[in-house]
């Protein structure tokens, strides 16, 4: 029989996490530091939503781009939040979760050579969408030093005359960086200087514990080059509902939008209007779970310190990435002995990329409780480490 | 702090004061300060714990007593609630808008010694016009915490 599969599909590197997570399952008693998703429930009134239109039947495709009402207050929510204006009918379409807007985005704007340049560590569907959309990613390696933010001076230099689009991760999983308004100043003079796009996956911009999260798209001159992504997944712990959007200009959106009607049609009826109504009445619940990411946050930084494990102070998502370079092993091995030790799961950093060595991903979706056995277990794990050196 | 502060351990009274000070963010001094301050101001009124009495062999009786009272000439409603709450089995006093005036939250160890309380001491006050006894079947939830269901983690235990 003839090969039935993709040459270029059969080349994609497995998802890194994949490994760990084989090892992490065989194990059922684990404590589990190791998800990126809420541990919150979606709030009550917009489950009750995503209930009443079933109950109403609304059982119905949408437009391909999505729900009009949900398009509308999407462009609202940004207008609010970020002070940039879309047209509801023009630049928005509505995705299964941020994760299709990557996808589509990348092969709606990229030609054969085209280079994206990927900053790591980070979200691991960059890179092989690019592959799928036939650009060619360009690893732009982030330095502990800079606290992971993305430099104009890295930028510069990864930047060549094949390149098209720069992804901008931030706030950053796995590492927990942000990228403040003077950072992202700097890097947007040389996206315009030399003529390049940016799509910037925000979806964890409601959790940012310093300032408030700043879009590059609202810098000036940068609105008409970026594809801004984001969706309720992290904000409103509506991982499952697997809902996103777009916004960017009109002539990419559309044909993202071609794309998305082909291949998906439209984004599951009920989550859309589930999320019309967190757009309308959630501020108050994305408030609240923010504050106790926050005080998590705090939690761990200070146990680290305690520990004496260096980690820089991340400032946004619900991670902390902290360094476990002094103990001579790499993160795999790393996660590999604590798991095996102390029935711990934390993913290696290297599942986000090869700068990821030398670090550790650690989520704070988990009550303070899961939080403290974990530390302590970690405590007691390092300090042997440390012992038999 | 004080808003955060009050609704940490709103959740969880026995948080110890280091850990509350490293989760907001400020000195273990402040947190003792503060206590102590919202505690003489009369903001912090106590430190309880939520006890789900279903789950133990003790039995216990709670009742929503509905009260009609005539209020008192320059006391309002004030001395006729204070009559009632002075009574260490009653639970809870407040006053109500609508159909009656004082809701009485009271426990006791069995119906009948509820209900002789209700007879003999709640509908003899001089001011009462009427009560209405709702017993409570089941507890759902109280104090913002579920009784019936336990929560279990049942995401994945590693994702991206």
């Amino acid at each position: 029989m003839r090969n039935p599969l993709s040459d270029q599909v059969v080349a994609l590197k497995p998802s890194g996490i994949r490994k760990f997570f084989d090892i992490v399952s065989e194990m059922k008693d684990a404590i589990s530091l190791g998800v990126g998703e809420p541990d919150f429930d979606t709030p009550w009134h917009i489950r009750d939503e995503g209930i009443y239109a079933l109950e109403r039947g609304r059982t119905f495709y949408t437009s391909n781009a999505g729900l009009k009402e949900l398009r509308q207050e999407v462009c609202n929510y940004i207008k609010r939040k970020q002070g940039i204006e879309y047209a509801w009918d023009r630049e928005v379409v509505i995705t299964v979760g941020g994760s299709e807007a990557i996808d589509i985005g990348l092969r709606a704007m990229m030609n054969p050579g085209d280079e994206v340049i990927i900053p790591q560590p980070s979200y691991v569907s960059y890179e092989p969408c690019a592959i799928l959309a036939g650009a060619k990613p360009v690893i732009l390696d982030l330095k502990a030093e800079n606290e992971f933010r993305l430099t104009a001076r890295e930028l510069e230099e990864a930047i060549t005359e094949k390149t098209k689009v720069l992804i901008l991760p931030f706030p950053n999983n796995p590492t927990g960086a942000i990228m403040e308004r003077k950072d992202l100043e700097a890097i947007a003079e040389v996206i315009i200087r030399h003529d390049i796009y940016v799509m910037s996956d925000e979806i964890y911009s409601e959790l940012t514990y310093k300032e408030k999260h700043v879009s590059i798209a609202s810098l000036p001159g940068m609105r008409e080059r970026t594809i801004l992504i984001n969706g309720f997944s992290k904000a409103y712990a509506m991982t499952g509902w697997r809902l996103g959007y777009a916004c960017g200009p009109h002539a990419i959106i559309e044909q993202m939008i071609k794309i998305h009607q082909f291949a998906i049609m439209c984004a599951p009826t009920t989550s859309q209007y589930a999320a019309v109504e967190a757009l309308k009445n959630g501020d108050a619940d994305v408030e609240e779970m923010k504050i106790s990411y926050n005080q998590r946050r705090r939690f761990l930084l200070n146990a680290f310190q305690e520990m004496g494990l260096s980690c820089f102070e991340p400032f946004g998502a619900f991670y902390v990435f902290p360094c476990i370079k002094e103990f001579g092993m790499t993160s795999e091995e790393f996660a590999n002995a604590f798991l095996e030790a102390e029935k711990v799961a934390a993913v290696p950093g290297t599942a986000f990329g090869d700068s990821g060595e030398g670090f550790l991903r650690i989520s704070y979706a988990y009550s303070l409780d899961t939080l403290r056995e974990a530390m302590t277990r970690l405590g007691r794990f390092i300090a042997k480490l440390r012992e038999s050196r | 702090m004080r808003e955060e502060l009050l609704a940490v351990i709103e959740k969880n009274s026995r948080m110890d004061l280091k850990e509350l000070a490293v989760i907001l963010g400020v000195r273990e001094v402040d947190v003792v300060n503060e206590l102590e301050a919202m505690e003489k101001e009369g903001i912090i009124c106590g430190y309880h714990t939520l006890v789900n009495w279903e789950k133990t062999s003790n039995e216990k009786v709670t009742a929503l007593i509905e009260v009609r009272v005539t209020p008192q000439r320059g006391q309002g409603f004030d001395s006729m609630a204070e009559r009632i709450y002075r009574y260490p089995e009653v639970r809870s006093v407040y006053l109500i808008s609508g159909g009656f005036d004082l809701m009485v939250i009271l426990e006791g160890k069995t119906l009948r010694e509820v209900s002789s309380f209700v007879s003999d001491k709640l509908s003899t006050l001089d001011r009462v016009l009427s009560t209405s006894t709702h017993f409570i079947l089941k507890k759902y939830k109280d104090h913002g915490t579920i009784f019936v269901q336990k929560t279990e983690d049942e995401r994945e235990m590693i994702t991206p």
